[in-house]
Order: C-alpha cells, then sequence, then structure tokens
C-alpha cells in the first residue's frame, strides 16, 4: 500500500510539470495556426469593415502582446480558470462541463463494448486456431478495422433508421420529448446503440487480433504445459493461465485508447450529431476559438495523465510481479 | 416586374429540363400563397429545422451569420420585410412614406407590439438601434446609416429618417438582418457586447427564446402576445445542430427535420432528396441576399493583372458545365456583377462562352509562349474551404485551365487561413460569393470600387481592382434619385466591368430548400427560411 502512495505522490508531482509545459506549448501551438476569431468572424459574417474587425480582437484580447497574453492565460489557468469563450459568451468550464459527459458515456460504452467482446472473441479465435469461428473472427476482426468509421455509421443509420425504423438517427436523446428520470435514462440508452456500435467496433477489432495474437504466444509456453499435465480443464487453463499472461498488451493498447477516447470519437460525434466535446473540439479549431481549444487541451491532458497512473496501477494487480516505480 | 419577367425568360431559355426542374417549386410557390390562405390552417405542433453551423450567438443585432439569422429571424424582426421581387412589405412598421426628393424616410410602427419581456415596442427603440446600437457593431448597417443625417421620432409611433442626400438604397435597409429592432431598456448605456442578456436574446418576433442545449438543439416557443391575432400557428420550433452533410440528408429523408436551406444539403444529394415523396424543393427564397459565386483574382501582379488574361481565364471555363456537373443544376450562369433577381440587373454585356480556341487566342496576343511542357504562365489557386463541392470545382478549374496552357497549384486552408489570405492580399485567385442585399449600391458596388481596396477587410475589394470610371458611376448611382438615369449609371458600370473582368462570375447560385410536405408556408418572401415563421403552419401527423 506505502508503494502506491508513494507512486501516487511521484507522478503527481510529476504531473504538475507536464501539465505546465502542455499549457505553455499548446498556447503557442495554437497561435502558430494562421487566422485568428476575429478573421473568422469576419469571414463568416459577409460583410466586415475594419472597426468591425478591431472591435472583435480587443474584446478577445487579442490586440495584447503574445507574451502578456499567455501571462494571463497561465495566471487563470493556475487559479482554475479556464477562461471564457467570447464566441459562445459562456465560461469555458461550463462550455466543456456540458459536452464532456455526453463523450464520456458514449466512448466509456464503446471502450467496455469493444474490450469485453474483443477479448472474447480473440480468445474463441486463439482457442478454435485454424478452424472456421477463427477464419470467421479474423475476418470480421479486419473488416471493422478496415473500415472508415464515418461509413460504418452511415450505413448502421441507413439500415437502423431509415430503412427499418428501429433507432433513432442522431441526437443525444428525443428533442422535445420530455422524458424525465429511468424513461430519459432509456430514451438516452436508445440514442447510444448506434454510434457506441461504430466507435466500439474499430477498437473490438483491435482488441480481437491482439488478444489472439498474444494468447498463441503464451499458450505453447511451459507453465501451460504443466497447468495442462496437472489436467486442469481447458477453459481454466485458458482463463486462469493463458489470458492472464496473454492479456498485458491488450491493457497497454487499452490504456492508450482510454487517452485518446476524446479525439476517436470527433467523427462519431459529427456523424451522429452527437453534442459532445470531440465537436466542440474540432468547432474551436476551425474557429480558432483559442480559450475553448486550450481549454480542451488541458482537460483531456489531465485525463490521460490519469489513464497513464491508472494503466500502470492495473499492470501491476494483473501480474504482481511488475512494480510501480 | 421586370424581374418576374427576367425570370420567365430564364425558365423558357433553359429549356425543358430546368423547366421540368423548377415547375414543382413554382407550384409550391403558388400555393404557399394566397391560395392557401382559403386551405384550413391547422394550429399547433412543432418544427423541426436544420441550423448548421452552430450559430455562436442569437443576438442578431451582434452577429448576422447565416445561421444566426436562421434563428434569431423568428426572434427579432425589422421595420420591414421584402416579397419575392423584393418590395417592401409591413414589419414591425405598418405604413411608410418616402418624400418625393429621397431625403425624407417615415414609417408608422405598429402599435401593439411588444418586446418578449412585455415592455412595449415604441419609436425609442427604433432610434436607439438605428443611430446607436447598430452604428456601433453591424458593418453593413453602420455603411447603410452613415447615409443619415437625423432620425426623429415626433410621436411613439412614428420615426423619420432624414437623409444627408438621396440614397434609394436606403429602402432595402431595414430587412431584418440588416436591421434588426434591439430593445433600447436592455441595451441603451450598457456594453452591448458584454451585456448579460445577451444569453438570453429578447425580440418582438412571433417566437421567444426557451433554451439551447449547445451542440443539440434551440428552442423557440410560441410568442403568446403576438400583435398578430392568431399568429403564430405553431407551438414552438426546435432547430437542430446536425454537423454532417450525409447526416443531413438522412435526417430529411426520415423525416426527423422537415426543413433544410443554404448548402445544408450538398448539391449531390439534391436529384436523389428530390425524389422524395414527402419533400418538396423550392430555390425561392433567396432573392434578398441573391448570392453570386466568382473567382477571385488578385490583380496586382503579372499576368494577372492584364485583362487579356482573365478574358481568356473566363474563355477557359464551361460554366453549363459547372452548373450541371459540380452544382447539379442548381444556379444561372452569371452574366456579371449583378445577379438577375436584383433590380438594375443589365444583360447586355459582353459574353464569355467556352472557346479556348478565344482564350489561346488572348494568351498569344499576350506574347505567353508554351514552354516544352505546354505551360504558359502558373499560378496558385485557394480554393473556398466551405464544404465539397469547391473542392470539387477547384480540381475542375485546375483541369480547364491547364488545357488552355495555364498551369494551377492548389492551395488548400481552412476558412480561419483563408480568410487571412484573401483579406490580407496574400493569393492569386480563389473562389468566392458574395450578397447583393437587394440593391446595386449595398452589396455590388463594394466589391469593385477602389475606396473600399482595404487590407485586412474581407468582402472589400480585395482584387485591388480600380477604374475611376466605375467610381464615378457607382459613386453617382447610390445617390441618383431618378431611378431612369440611375439604371443608366448602373448599366454602364456593370458593362465596364465585364469588359475588364476583376472576377471571373460564375453562377447566380440557388440554394436547395427542402419542406417536409406537411408544412405550409415555410417560404413566403425573399429572405426565405430566415423569415419569422409566423404564417407558417403544419399539418398534424395522422
Amino acid at each position: 500500500m506505502a508503494a502506491i502512495a508513494s507512486f501516487l505522490g511521484r507522478r503527481l508531482i510529476k504531473s504538475v510539470f507536464i501539465l505546465f509545459a502542455i499549457v505553455v506549448i499548446n498556447f503557442l501551438l495554437v497561435r502558430a495556426a494562421p487566422g485568428d476569431p476575429a478573421m473568422v468572424m469576419a469571414g463568416e459574417a459577409g460583410a466586415a469593415d475594419q472597426q468591425y474587425v478591431e472591435q472583435l480582437r480587443e474584446q478577445f484580447g487579442l490586440d495584447r502582446p503574445l507574451y502578456e497574453q499567455l501571462g494571463i492565460y497561465l495566471a487563470d489557468v493556475a487559479t482554475g480558470d479556464l477562461g471564457y469563450s467570447y464566441r459562445q459568451q459562456r465560461p469555458v468550464w461550463d462550455l466543456i462541463a456540458d459536452r464532456l459527459p455526453p463523450t464520456l458515456i458514449l466512448t466509456g460504452c464503446a471502450f467496455i463494448l469493444a474490450l469485453t467482446a474483443g477479448i472474447l472473441l480473440g480468445t474463441l479465435a486463439a482457442m478454435n486456431v485454424g478452424r472456421w469461428s477463427d477464419t470467421a473472427i479474423t475476418v470480421l476482426a479486419l473488416l471493422s478495422y478496415a473500415t472508415p468509421i464515418f461509413w460504418v455509421g452511415l450505413m448502421l443509420i441507413l439500415l437502423f433508421s431509415v430503412q427499418l425504423g428501429w433507432l433513432p438517427a442522431f441526437g443525444y436523446e428525443t428533442v422535445g420529448g420530455g422524458y424525465e428520470g429511468l424513461d430519459r435514462a432509456a430514451d438516452i440508452a436508445t440514442h447510444l446503440i448506434l454510434p457506441v456500435v461504430t466507435l466500439g467496433l474499430f477498437y473490438m477489432a483491435v482488441y480481437a487480433r491482439l488478444t489472439r495474437a498474444s494468447i498463441l504466444e503464451v499458450r505453447d509456453m511451459d507453465f501451460v504445459k504443466t497447468a495442462r499435465a496437472k489436467g486442469l480443464t481447458e477453459t481454466r487453463i485458458v482463463f486462469r493461465h493463458v489470458l492472464r499472461n496473454a492479456i498485458l498488451p491488450v491493457i497497454t493498447f487499452a490504456g492508450i485508447q482510454a487517452g485518446q477516447l476524446v479525439g476517436g470519437s470527433i467523427l462519431v460525434e459529427t456523424v451522429f450529431a452527437w453534442p459532445g466535446i470531440g465537436r466542440l473540439a474540432f468547432d474551436a479549431v476551425l474557429q480558432r476559438d483559442y480559450q475553448v481549444l486550450l481549454g480542451i487541451f488541458f482537460v483531456t491532458s489531465v485525463m490521460v495523465i490519469v489513464f497513464n497512473i491508472i494503466t500502470d496501477l492495473v499492470y501491476s494487480l494483473v501480474d504482481p510481479r511488475i512494480e510501480v516505480a | 416586374m421586370s424581374n418576374r419577367l427576367a425570370y420567365l425568360r430564364r425558365l423558357t431559355a433553359s429549356g425543358a429540363v430546368a423547366a421540368a426542374l423548377l415547375a414543382p417549386a413554382a407550384l409550391v410557390a403558388t400555393a404557399a400563397g394566397p391560395a392557401l390562405a382559403q386551405e384550413q390552417v391547422q394550429k399547433g405542433g412543432t418544427l423541426n429545422v436544420i441550423v448548421q453551423p452552430e450559430p455562436p450567438i442569437l443576438v442578431l443585432g451582434l452577429n448576422q451569420q447565416g445561421p444566426t439569422q436562421t434563428v434569431a429571424g423568428k426572434i427579432y424582426e425589422g421595420l420591414l420585410r421584402y416579397d419575392h421581387d423584393l418590395n417592401p412589405m409591413p414589419g414591425l412598421a405598418e405604413s411608410w412614406e418616402v418624400s418625393p426628393d429621397g431625403l425624407t424616410y417615415t414609417f408608422k410602427l405598429r402599435r401593439n407590439a411588444k418586446w418578449h419581456d412585455g415592455t412595449p415596442f415604441t419609436a425609442k427603440d427604433v432610434v436607439f438601434t438605428t443611430s446607436k446600437f447598430l452604428p456601433e457593431v453591424h458593418p453593413r448597417a453602420r455603411a447603410n446609416f452613415s447615409h443619415v443625417e437625423s432620425i426623429e421620432a415626433p410621436d411613439d409611433y412614428t420615426v423619420t429618417f432624414k437623409l444627408k442626400q438621396p440614397f434609394p438604397a436606403f429602402m432595402k435597409a431595414f430587412e431584418v438582418s440588416s436591421a434588426p429592432m434591439m430593445p433600447a431598456h436592455i441595451y441603451e448605456g450598457t456594453d452591448y457586447k458584454q451585456n448579460p442578456k445577451n444569453s438570453t436574446p429578447i425580440g418582438t418576433g412571433p417566437f421567444k427564446f426557451e433554451q439551447w442545449v449547445k451542440g443539440s438543439h434551440i428552442h423557440l416557443v410560441r410568442n403568446a402576445d403576438y400583435y398578430l391575432d392568431g399568429k403564430p400557428y405553431l407551438d414552438g420550433i426546435y432547430f437542430r445542430v446536425i454537423p454532417d452533410a450525409a447526416s443531413r440528408a438522412l435526417a430529411l429523408e426520415s423525416g426527423q427535420v422537415d426543413i433544410s436551406q443554404f448548402n445544408d444539403v450538398e448539391p449531390f444529394d439534391v436529384p436523389r432528396l428530390k425524389e422524395l415523396p414527402h419533400l418538396t424543393m423550392t430555390t425561392k427564397g433567396y432573392e434578398f441576399v441573391a448570392p453570386l459565386s466568382w473567382i477571385e483574382i488578385n490583380t496586382r501582379t503579372a499576368p494577372l493583372d492584364d485583362k487579356r488574361f482573365r478574358q481568356a481565364l473566363a474563355h477557359g471555363l464551361n460554366r453549363e458545365f459547372i452548373r450541371d456537373r459540380i452544382w447539379f443544376g442548381l444556379g444561372r450562369v452569371a452574366t456579371g456583377p449583378v445577379n438577375s433577381v436584383t433590380p438594375f440587373y443589365e444583360p447586355d454585356v459582353p459574353q464569355y462562352e467556352y472557346d479556348t480556341d478565344k482564350a489561346e487566342e488572348l494568351l498569344d496576343e499576350m506574347g505567353l509562349e508554351a514552354d516544352g511542357s505546354g505551360v504558359r504562365a502558373e499560378i496558385t489557386l485557394t480554393p473556398m474551404p466551405y464544404g465539397e463541392t469547391w473542392a470539387r470545382l477547384g480540381e475542375y478549374i485546375k483541369q480547364s485551365w491547364g488545357k488552355i496552357g495555364v498551369k494551377v497549384n492548389l492551395e488548400s486552408t481552412d476558412v480561419a487561413g483563408w480568410v487571412q489570405k484573401v483579406s490580407n492580399w496574400d493569393y492569386r485567385a480563389t473562389n468566392n460569393f458574395v450578397y447583393q442585399y437587394g440593391d446595386p449600391s449595398l452589396g455590388v458596388a463594394r466589391t469593385y470600387i477602389s475606396d473600399n481596396i482595404r487590407k485586412g477587410v474581407m468582402f472589400s475589394n480585395t482584387m485591388g481592382y480600380s477604374n475611376p470610371k466605375v467610381d464615378e458611376l457607382f459613386a453617382k448611382a447610390a445617390v441618383e434619385n431618378d431611378p431612369k438615369q440611375r439604371g443608366a449609371q448602373l448599366s454602364e458600370a456593370q458593362k465596364i466591368l465585364v469588359g475588364d473582368m476583376p472576377v471571373i462570375w460564375l453562377l447566380e447560385m440557388e440554394f436547395p430548400t427542402f419542406v417536409n410536405k406537411r408544412v405550409h408556408n415555410a417560404v413566403t418572401t425573399a429572405i426565405g427560411t430566415s423569415e419569422n415563421f409566423a404564417d407558417t403552419w403544419v399539418e398534424k401527423k395522422k
């Protein structure tokens, strides 16, 4: 226990420095893109004059020198203030707080689906290696891996929403449905199915292939032979001995995926008009909404750091030989 | 009237295919007019309308982007509205009068209009909006109202504008996005852009702001206190944010949304959606903005500074092909700087048909010799980053001009980068489309006059074109009170411009508005679905 506490302590201190560097680098990177929010708004307005652009710059605080802007931003972030989006007329925290939960629900469900289905299918394929079920699973995985996510999404909408009319095509919940409590949860759940499957299929394929390959590598090792010689049942061998050793690469990849949750969901959020943070980030890039973009970078950086720490902890749980350090 | 004639002429001229395409639209337009008044109007029900991209803010005085207007056009109102021929109709002003010398405009306001918070709408609001609010924050209104000498309110329901000199286009300055009336009691004496009430817009329109779930939808509800008896008919409107074009088409197809407009639907989806039995399509409702697309050319550097080169480029493009294959039949080939639905359109100008021989002749005349690989000149084209279709256009231009020996390098950007490049004159050629706002003095002159060559400002004369004669004609026409003289001046300006070719005009753009058949009166005026929807109603779902 003490080892874990000191591990967490050290990682937290490191994280603060990493975060500081991330904020500064992001700030400079974002500014390196051509154009600024005033330009975008002028471009969208269809008519503009000098005064309009200057007013916007002044309002956004873009008329000050860059180092001054950076100083102000760092001081704000240090006090937990991510700034204000003049474009959207709301504090960045509010915008993120509104858009983060739908993304977490979507990617969380997709993550669980991908991980469980992927590991199960991969194991199944490895146990039946060379037989038709192995081939079927491999082909399915290959197809899901190779098909562009947005296309899968559109095809699912075409089939299940337009043709069959079973599931809603897009959105987070029925707009104007006025559902409360459990009804609302059920409503959101029906809206979740298609985007979760769309997003989950890709990662499911990855996990299935990783698991299969990894099991095939482990299953002929000496300790498995020993287990088999002891007369253990095949299922017990697979789950207690083989899978436990084979799962490490999957965990590594799952850790990476968890860190990418936000980025990976942009396409799915766009196709399904899902009001998540991926789209917020995408729009913020196009609109050069600096404060929002930096805010999202900050929040996602924190998430990545947290997931990394969790992944390291999970390693040591699955395989006690690995020590947290 | 002349517009309608021109419209009919075009209809016959563009042949059977175009007629077949337009016929359903024309039927809808007449059906949606007075004929339907007899049909039983059904009250209640809600509409689902696509709004894309999500507007940044709903206060129309502070932001006039298309999506803002789609939503806020139901909340805010202008003094006037305009029919499809751009004739003024009552809005917040019940009647109006223009003095014969063209210097005094008097508006009589509605007596029973109220702001959504219950405060009566009066002349004080009009004076505040037009003399203080808009001139400070609205670039177009700032220009329009700069012609005004004084604004007075003799009583609570009368407003008089006295102009410095005649400015006939002034009559077109009162449409809802050009001059949305803003509540003085909320904004007077505050910093308009930072006003905390900006998140809950207060207007006089038939619908009130209810809720905005960012990234998902905006909900407006019926204004029970609206000044027109019994209107609006709808209980509410949901504006749905759907970022993906394919998903938007599917949403229309499955009936989850009722209305799409502007470029909600990509041109390649139009033929398919038009076949669907539950949808109608119209291209009416864009007469006020009357978008005109062109290839913008930076005329500051050789060889683009030579008008023969620009003419050669014009001859090197097949604009019928662009309309039929890239825009899938939407639009009309443009003949010059004024859209044919805009007043003072001049059809009798030099024509630039597709003719590579003529193009090569012009290039020969300039002495541009082809090198070993057949290249006479090389330019960079920065396609407009507004979606697929513009990218396709860029590829077509590259291919076409390649045939006459002009090598095109495509350079891609996003919106912010594009605006920065074009407004700072850091480009050679690009696509653009610009609105006309109902009068050449409002939406046309600005792009071609020398006064408007201003670095860093988008939608100004970014080509750097300068012709003193054109400047003079546009300046005279702006303040000419006699329509006949004005017409002559504007015609001459158009002829000179088409000869000089500061830009290569492509299409008078038409946007497809798809409307579910259960929706009636969706498009009734020159601003189409940006109108306030007071007259719109839906059939109950059976």
